[in-house]
């Protein structure tokens, strides 16, 4: 019964996990670009998320506000960042990325300080009985259906239609999908927009599961983030998803299994390191 | 006076640290996200060695032979994962070294170890030292720089591949880099633990980690010169900047963007492209 869960706990952790690690996918996979900043939008969705709320009274409305204004901020983010360093050793890139991430990091303490922001009246903190003495909350349901939701629509898009058959082209030879008439410029920023827009979810989700936006609820995520970017093989959407949930799960058990020897975020990077070691390609990636 | 021997000693273990790290980065190309894990391990073992009652002097090669025996394992490492892959593993060797420390009770958990005994050489003897020591490693590293050793570092950053074709052993270098200058790490955070006399894990963290790299990046990624120097002001800008002490961070992190973003080669690439524009107006 505990196994069960600890399980479903680490799926609920494993699709927040899911939805900001995607677009870092996204971006490694198309600039091979180390994106830490990634998790500066999470946040900035986050606060977008209880701002609106507690402004009109509507969650859903506030998921759309944020996944739109974080996605055009993560364009923007593109222009004014990466654009200029794309020619460059990647590391600079990196660097660079981490640079802006601290300095929003202080940007969300100074604007809103240092305690964070709460929702004025929390919504979906109720909770219902999934199965015999197993209680969910609205809001972890609510992660799991809108992960699922918004990862069909990606998949949707990317396999079914013109711009993302173009887009998935551009992924695996951007010389090649230029050739053919794709502008690789246009890629590049719906790329962004969507991988933004997506953390912009997951960080308006835990906003709601922890009633709280701060301005260091990025740090952790962030290299998380890239734990799992890395473990799904750099660049592999399926690979991303695998380690998302096998994260979350492993996280789960190892909190109570191992907790007395490591913290939780070690053992996040202990699996990591464990798994790259065993194949230094990822679970999913192509051995190079 | 007591308060320019705290921040000449500051300088000095800040350089030591940075310049350990341009030994991996810098020399041999090898990016590192977790190097405050080996400044930790050195400090830790020193403050335990200290409180222990071990003489100071003694703790020093304690601490560059633990810190060191961690790098041999991160090297091991970097020969199987490259590139982002281990800019990524050694983030999560720091990661789990905080983990680790904080969940060790005889480690001090969060709390840290507090109390660590003085050295018993004064503050201006353990200034001396530390400068000293600092200074002894500017020199190595330069000269390792004009040896055979420091050219094949040179070609194993510049394309490993290539150097493997050369019939270069390149994992003995990697492993040799990654000895020296996690050792180097080691014996800064011995003297860390000893100048502070308190440590806890947070002094240990990513942004500890990044603060050095920074260091490193702004000096100019392998100019040992610049890299000094660097080390040196950033080291006790904050100090200076006591003002502005909420604003700190964020002037820090805008830094490293800007630098990033405007002049990836640092100030030493800054003064290598001014003098060469001056060189080439003057004929």
């Amino acid at each position: 019964m505990l196994y069960l869960e600890l399980f479903i706990q680490g799926i609920v952790q494993g699709s927040i996990y899911a939805l900001i690690a995607l677009g870092l996918t996204l971006v490694y996979g198309l600039l091979r670009i180390l994106h830490v900043a990634h998790a500066a939008l999470f946040t900035l969705g986050g606060y977008l998320g209880v701002i609106v709320t507690n402004a009109t009274g509507s969650l859903a409305f506030a998921v759309v506000v944020a996944m739109v204004v974080v996605g055009l901020a993560g364009m923007g983010l593109y222009k004014l960042a990466y654009e200029p360093l794309l020619d460059r050793p990647p590391y600079i890139a990196l660097i660079a990325s981490i640079g802006l991430f601290i300095a929003s990091e202080e940007i969300f303490r100074l604007i809103f300080g240092p305690y964070g922001l709460s929702y004025a009246e929390a919504p979906l903190q109720g909770q219902f009985e999934l199965f015999a003495g197993f209680f969910l909350k609205h809001g972890e349901a609510l992660a799991i259906v809108l992960s699922v939701v918004l990862l069909s629509g990606l998949a949707w898009l990317s396999t079914r239609t013109r711009t993302g058959i173009a887009w998935r082209a551009t992924v695996s030879d951007p010389e090649m999908a230029e050739a053919f008439g794709v502008d690789i410029q246009k890629v590049r920023y719906l790329n962004f927009f969507i991988g933004s827009a997506l953390a912009a979810a997951a960080g308006v989700l835990v906003a709601l599961l922890n009633n709280l936006v701060e301005p260091t609820m990025g740090s952790v995520p962030s290299y998380k983030a890239l734990a799992i970017i890395v473990l799904g093989g750099l660049g592999s959407i399926r690979g991303t998803l695998l380690a998302a949930m096998a994260l979350g799960v492993i996280e789960a058990f190892g909190t109570i299994y191992l907790g007395h020897l490591l913290d939780r975020d070690a053992i996040a990077f202990a699996f990591l390191i464990l798994v790259l070691m065993l194949r230094p390609q990822g679970l999913l990636g192509k051995a190079s | 006076m007591a308060y320019e021997i705290t921040l000449l000693t500051t300088m000095a273990i800040s350089v030591l640290f940075a310049l350990s790290l341009n030994f991996i980065t810098g020399f041999c190309g090898q990016i590192s996200l977790g190097h405050a894990a080996f400044l930790g391990t050195g400090a830790y073992t020193g403050a335990m060695l200290a409180k222990a009652g071990v003489p100071f002097l003694l703790t020093l090669p304690a601490a560059a032979a633990m810190a060191a025996t961690l790098g041999v394992l991160v090297g091991l490492a970097s020969l199987r994962v490259r590139h982002d892959f281990l800019a990524i593993t050694t983030m999560g060797v720091g990661f789990l070294f905080l983990g680790l420390v904080r969940q060790q009770d005889f480690l001090g958990g969060e709390l840290g170890i507090a109390g660590i005994p003085a050295t018993g050489l004064g503050k201006i003897g353990f200034m001396a030292l530390c400068i000293a020591l600092a200074a002894a490693f500017v020199a190595f590293s330069l000269y390792v720089r004009r040896t055979w050793m420091g050219y094949v570092f040179e070609s194993i950053a510049d394309n490993e591949d290539v150097s493997r074709v050369l019939g270069i052993d390149v994992a003995r270098y990697k492993l040799a880099a990654f000895i020296i200058g996690t050792a180097v790490a080691g014996v800064s955070g011995a003297l860390y633990a000893h100048h502070f006399r308190f440590i806890g894990p947070d002094s240990f963290g990513f942004v500890e980690s990044i603060s050095v790299l920074a260091m490193v990046i702004v000096g100019g990624i392998g100019s040992v010169w610049g890299v000094a120097a660097a080390a040196a002001v950033l080291s006790v800008l904050p100090l200076w900047f006591q003002v502005i002490d909420d604003y700190k961070l964020l002037l820090y992190s805008a830094l490293l963007f800007g630098m990033m973003r405007f002049a990836p080669d640092g100030v030493a690439g800054l003064l290598r492209n001014l003098l060469r524009r001056r060189k080439a107006v003057t004929p």
